[in-house]
C-alpha cells in the first residue's frame, strides 16, 4: 500500500515536471508579455522609449525569448520552486504563495458549499430516478439535469443576475461586500450575513451546473447495481424494496460515488474562474484570470502548479477511499 | 415521408425471417407498451387488496405449486416477447421437478414468475395463474398476490438458488450479515444471536467445516463452490417448502457439481420440501429429478416422469435432446446437435414452433399448433405425430414403408 502510494507520487512528480515545462513555454511565447501590457500607453505618448522598455524586460527576465533563454529561465524557476519559493507576482507585487493563500479560501467556501448542495440534492435524486426508471420523475429529473449541465456558466450567471438582482432586486449584483454600507468594527454577524447574501447567486450557479452530473452519475451506477444478480438475490430473500434499494443497492453505488466525489475535494480550492469573474468575487479563479490576461508569469506558473498538485492529491484521495469503501480492493 | 421512414428502420433478425421496423411502427409499439404496462402496474400497485381476491383452491392437494396456463410477456421496444406462453405443470410435495430446454426457452422466466421477480415494468404476467399451497394451509394465486404479501413467501416458504454463485452474493457485506438478514426478516422474535446461531448451523449443514471463519468472510474470499454452498445455506435458513434451483451447478466444475447436487438432494430430504430444478444438463435431470418438464420457445412440449421421458421420449425435440446428451443412446463420437434455431420470439408462428427443425414435419404441422396428447396420467406431449391427421399420415407412411419392404 505505501509502496503503491510512493510510486503514484513519483509518477505524479514526473508528470508535473512535464506539465510545468509546457506551460512555461506557452506563457513565455504569449505575444504580449507583462511589460508590453504595462508600457504600451507610455510608449505611445512618448514618456518611455523602446530602450526603457527593454531595460525593464531585462529586469523581469522577459528579454530573451529564444529557446535557450526560455530554457535557462525555466530552470531558474524550477530551482526556486523546488525550494518552495514560487517567486514574486508581477501584478500583485507580492510573493505568489501569499496571494494564493489569501485568495483560495473564499473560492473554497463557495465551491465547498455548492459541493455539499450538489451531494445532498444530486444523490437522492439519482437514487430515486434509478429506482423508478422510465417514470415521470425519472424523465423530468434527467431533462433538468441535462439542461443544467449544458448551460454555459456565464449565461446562467447573467440570467440569474438579470432576474434576481436587476429585476427583482433580491440579491446583490456583484462583489463580496456591499460597498455603500459601513459596518461598525464589532458587527461581525452583519458582515457575515452581508457576505453570505452576496454568495447566494454564485453558489446557486455552481450547484445548478454540477448537480446534473452527480445526479446522472448516481443514476447510472445505481441502475447498473439494481440490475445485478445480488440484487435479485436480495429480492428473492423477501426483503422489501426499501431495504433492497437503500441498503443493498445504495451501499454498492457508494463505491464509485465516494471514489469520485472524494477525488473532487482538493479541486475545490482551485476556484471557479468564470463564475467568480462574472460576479466579481475576489477568489483565486478571478485572480488567476486577471494574471493570465496580464501575462503575470510567476503567478500563472504558481497557480497552475497549485492546480496540478490539487489534481494529484485528488487522485490519491480517490485511490485511498476506493480501498476504504470496497472490501475487494487491495491496492498493489 | 415514405422514403424518410425507409431510412430509419430497426432490424430484427429471426431465423427464417428478418423483420424491419420503421420509425413509425416503433413509436406505435412504444406507445402501446406504455399503455399496457401502465395498466398492469396499476393492477399490481392497488392498495387494500382483500385476501379473498387471491385465495384459491389447489386442483390436487398433494401439489405445492400448480402452474396453470401461465403467460409471461416482455413488452420491449421491438415488440412483445412471449417468454412464457401457456405453461401448465405441477410441483408435487416432496418431489424434484426438472425443467429442461435450450437457452432462452423461458425456464428462468417461469421460475421468476413464481417468485413475482420478473423484471418489471417491461416483464408482466399477462395471463394464467400459479397456485401455491402455503404453509398455513391456505392456497394462494401468486399472480394476483399483492407485493407486500409476496414478501412473506419469498425467502421464507420459497427460496431460490441462482446460476452464478460468483455474482449472486452482495460483495460489500460479510457472509454472516447476508445470512442473518433472512432469519431476522422471517423468523419471529429472532435476535442477532439467534440469527447468528441459525446461520452457523446452516453453514454447517451444507458441509462447511470452518463455519465461524466463513461467517466473517466477504464473498470474494470464497471459491465458487463455497459460495454456492452459502447460497444453499441461505435458502435453507427458514425451512422453505420449495427451493427453486436455477442452474445451480452450471458455473461450477464437474467434481464440485456432483457435491452440490448431492447436497441439494440431502437437504431436500431433511426439510421435506420440493425442488424445482432448472438445467440444460440432462445428466443432472436423470440423476436428480422425479418428474421432467421439457420446454421449447416458451411452451411445454413434453412432460412426464423421469423414467418415461428417458425411456420413451415422444416429441421429436425431446428425442433430439436425448441424442445430444453425451453418453446417450446414440453412441456417436461427436455430439448430436439439433440443427436450426429457435424461432424469433417476437413473431411466434401459430403452428408447431419446432416445425423448422423437425425431421418429421408434415403438412398439418405448419397449419395449427398441436394439442397435448396423453400417454399416461403424467406423460403428455404436444405433437401432431400422435393424433388426428398427423397420426393418419404417419400410419400411411408406415404402411408404405412396410409394403416397400415387403416387395424386396
Ligand atoms: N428482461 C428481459 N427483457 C426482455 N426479454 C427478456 C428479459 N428476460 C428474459 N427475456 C426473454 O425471455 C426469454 C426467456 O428467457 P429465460 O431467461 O427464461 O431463458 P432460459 O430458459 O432461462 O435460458 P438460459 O438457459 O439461458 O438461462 C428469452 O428469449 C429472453 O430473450
Ligand atoms: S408437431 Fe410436427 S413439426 Fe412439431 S414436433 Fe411434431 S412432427 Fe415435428
Ligand atoms: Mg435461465
Amino acid at each position: 500500500m505505501w509502496k503503491y502510494l510512493l510510486r503514484r507520487i513519483a509518477l505524479s512528480l514526473l508528470i508535473l515536471l512535464g506539465v510545468s515545462a509546457l506551460i512555461y513555454l506557452l506563457v513565455m511565447l504569449m505575444p504580449a508579455d507583462y511589460i508590453d501590457n504595462q508600457t504600451s500607453a507610455a510608449l505611445q505618448n512618448g514618456s518611455m522609449t523602446m530602450e526603457d522598455v527593454m531595460r525593464l524586460k531585462e529586469l523581469y527576465g522577459l528579454a530573451d525569448k529564444s529557446f535557450t533563454g526560455i530554457a535557462k529561465s525555466y530552470i531558474a524557476w524550477l530551482k526556486s520552486t523546488a525550494s518552495g519559493d514560487l517567486g514574486f507576482s508581477f501584478m500583485y507585487g507580492r510573493p505568489v504563495t501569499d496571494v494564493l493563500s489569501d485568495y483560495i479560501w473564499i473560492s473554497f467556501i463557495i465551491a465547498f458549499l455548492s459541493y455539499i448542495f450538489q451531494i445532498i440534492i444530486g444523490i437522492p435524486m439519482g437514487v430515486k430516478a434509478a429506482s423508478n426508471q422510465y417514470s415521470g420523475y425519472d424523465y423530468t429529473v434527467s431533462v433538468f439535469a441535462m439542461m443544467g449541465t449544458a448551460l454555459p456558466s456565464f449565461f446562467l450567471s447573467a440570467l440569474l443576475m438579470n432576474v434576481f438582482s436587476i429585476q427583482l432586486g433580491i440579491f446583490p449584483l456583484q462583489g463580496l461586500v456591499t460597498a455603500t454600507r459601513i459596518f461598525p468594527s464589532d458587527a461581525y454577524i452583519q458582515v457575515f450575513l452581508d457576505k453570505a447574501w452576496h454568495l447566494v447567486l454564485p453558489i446557486t450557479v455552481l450547484t445548478t451546473l454540477n448537480v446534473g452530473g452527480t445526479m446522472k452519475f448516481t443514476r447510472t451506477n445505481m441502475l447498473e447495481v439494481l440490475s445485478s444478480d445480488y440484487i435479485r438475490t436480495a429480492r428473492a430473500k423477501g426483503l422489501s424494496e426499501q431495504v433492497v434499494t437503500y441498503k443493498h443497492a445504495f451501499r454498492n453505488t457508494l463505491i464509485p460515488l465516494v471514489t469520485s466525489l472524494s477525488g473532487m475535494l482538493p479541486g475545490l480550492f482551485g476556484g471557479a474562474m468564470i463564475t467568480e469573474t462574472v460576479f466579481a468575487i475576489p477568489g483565486i479563479g478571478y485572480m488567476a484570470l486577471r494574471a493570465t490576461r496580464g501575462g503575470d508569469i510567476p503567478f500563472i506558473m504558481g497557480y497552475n502548479m497549485f492546480l496540478a498538485i490539487l489534481t494529484v492529491l485528488g487522485m490519491l484521495i480517490s485511490d485511498i477511499m476506493y480501498m476504504v469503501v470496497d472490501p475487494r480492493v487491495k491496492l498493489s | 415521408m415514405g422514403l424518410f421512414d425507409r431510412f430509419k428502420t430497426k432490424k430484427i433478425e429471426g431465423v427464417d425471417d428478418t423483420m424491419y421496423l420503421t420509425l413509425r411502427e416503433e413509436r406505435r409499439i412504444t406507445k402501446e407498451n406504455t399503455k399496457i404496462i401502465k395498466e398492469f402496474e396499476r393492477q399490481k400497485n392497488r392498495k387494500h387488496v382483500t385476501e379473498a381476491e387471491y385465495l384459491t383452491q389447489m386442483r390436487d392437494p398433494s401439489n405445492v405449486v400448480e402452474f396453470d396456463n401461465l403467460h409471461t410477456y416482455f413488452f420491449t421496444e421491438v415488440g412483445t416477447v412471449k417468454a412464457v406462453n401457456g405453461v401448465s405443470f405441477d410441483i408435487p410435495q416432496g418431489k424434484i421437478v426438472g425443467v429442461v430446454g435450450e437457452s432462452g426457452c423461458g425456464k428462468s422466466v417461469t421460475s421468476l414468475s413464481l417468485m413475482q421477480l420478473v423484471q418489471a415494468p417491461q416483464g408482466q404476467i399477462a395471463d394464467g395463474s400459479i397456485r401455491y399451497q402455503a404453509g398455513n394451509g391456505k392456497c394462494y394465486d401468486i399472480t394476483k398476490m399483492p407485493k407486500d404479501q409476496m414478501l412473506k413467501i419469498r425467502g421464507k416458504e420459497i427460496a431460490m438458488i441462482f446460476q452464478e454463485p460468483m455474482t449472486s452474493l452482495n460483495p460489500v457485506f460479510r457472509i454472516g450479515e447476508q445470512m442473518d438478514e433472512v432469519v431476522l426478516l422471517h423468523v419471529e422474535g429472532a435476535t442477532a444471536e439467534s440469527a447468528k446461531a441459525r446461520s452457523i448451523e446452516m453453514l454447517n449443514l451444507v458441509g462447511i467445516a470452518d463455519e465461524e471463519k466463513i461467517y466473517k468472510n466477504y464473498p470474494h474470499e470464497l471459491s465458487g463452490g463455497m459460495r454456492q454452498r452459502v447460497m444453499i445455506a441461505m435458502a435453507l435458513a427458514c425451512d422453505p417448502r420449495l427451493i427453486i434451483a436455477d442452474e445451480p451447478t452450471t458455473a461450477l466444475d464437474v467434481t464440485i457439481q456432483a457435491q452440490i447436487l448431492e447436497l441439494l438432494r440431502n437437504v431436500k430430504d431433511k426439510i421435506n420440501g420440493s425442488i424445482m430444478l432448472i438445467t440444460h444438463d440432462l445428466g443432472v435431470i436423470a440423476e436428480m429429478a422425479d418428474n421432467v418438464v421439457v420446454m421449447y420457445a416458451g411452451r411445454i412440449i413434453e412432460q412426464g416422469t423421469v423414467h418415461e421421458i428417458f425411456k420413451e421420449p415422444k416429441h421429436p425435440y425431446t428425442i433430439g435432446l436425448m441424442k445430444s446428451k453425451p453418453g446417450g443412446k446414440l453412441k456417436e463420437d461427436r455430439l448430436y446437435s439439433i440443427k436450426g434455431q429457435v424461432p424469433n420470439p417476437i413473431n411466434m408462428p401459430d403452428f408447431c414452433y419446432f416445425c423448422n427443425r423437425c425431421d418429421h414435419a408434415m403438412n398439418i404441422c405448419s397449419k395449427e399448433y398441436p394439442n397435448m396428447v396423453k400417454f399416461s396420467p403424467d406423460h403428455l406431449t404436444a405433437c401432431h405425430l400422435y393424433y388426428g391427421e398427423g397420426l393418419q399420415e404417419q400410419n400411411q407412411k408406415r404402411m408404405q414403408n412396410n409394403q416397400s419392404e415387403g416387395k424386396e
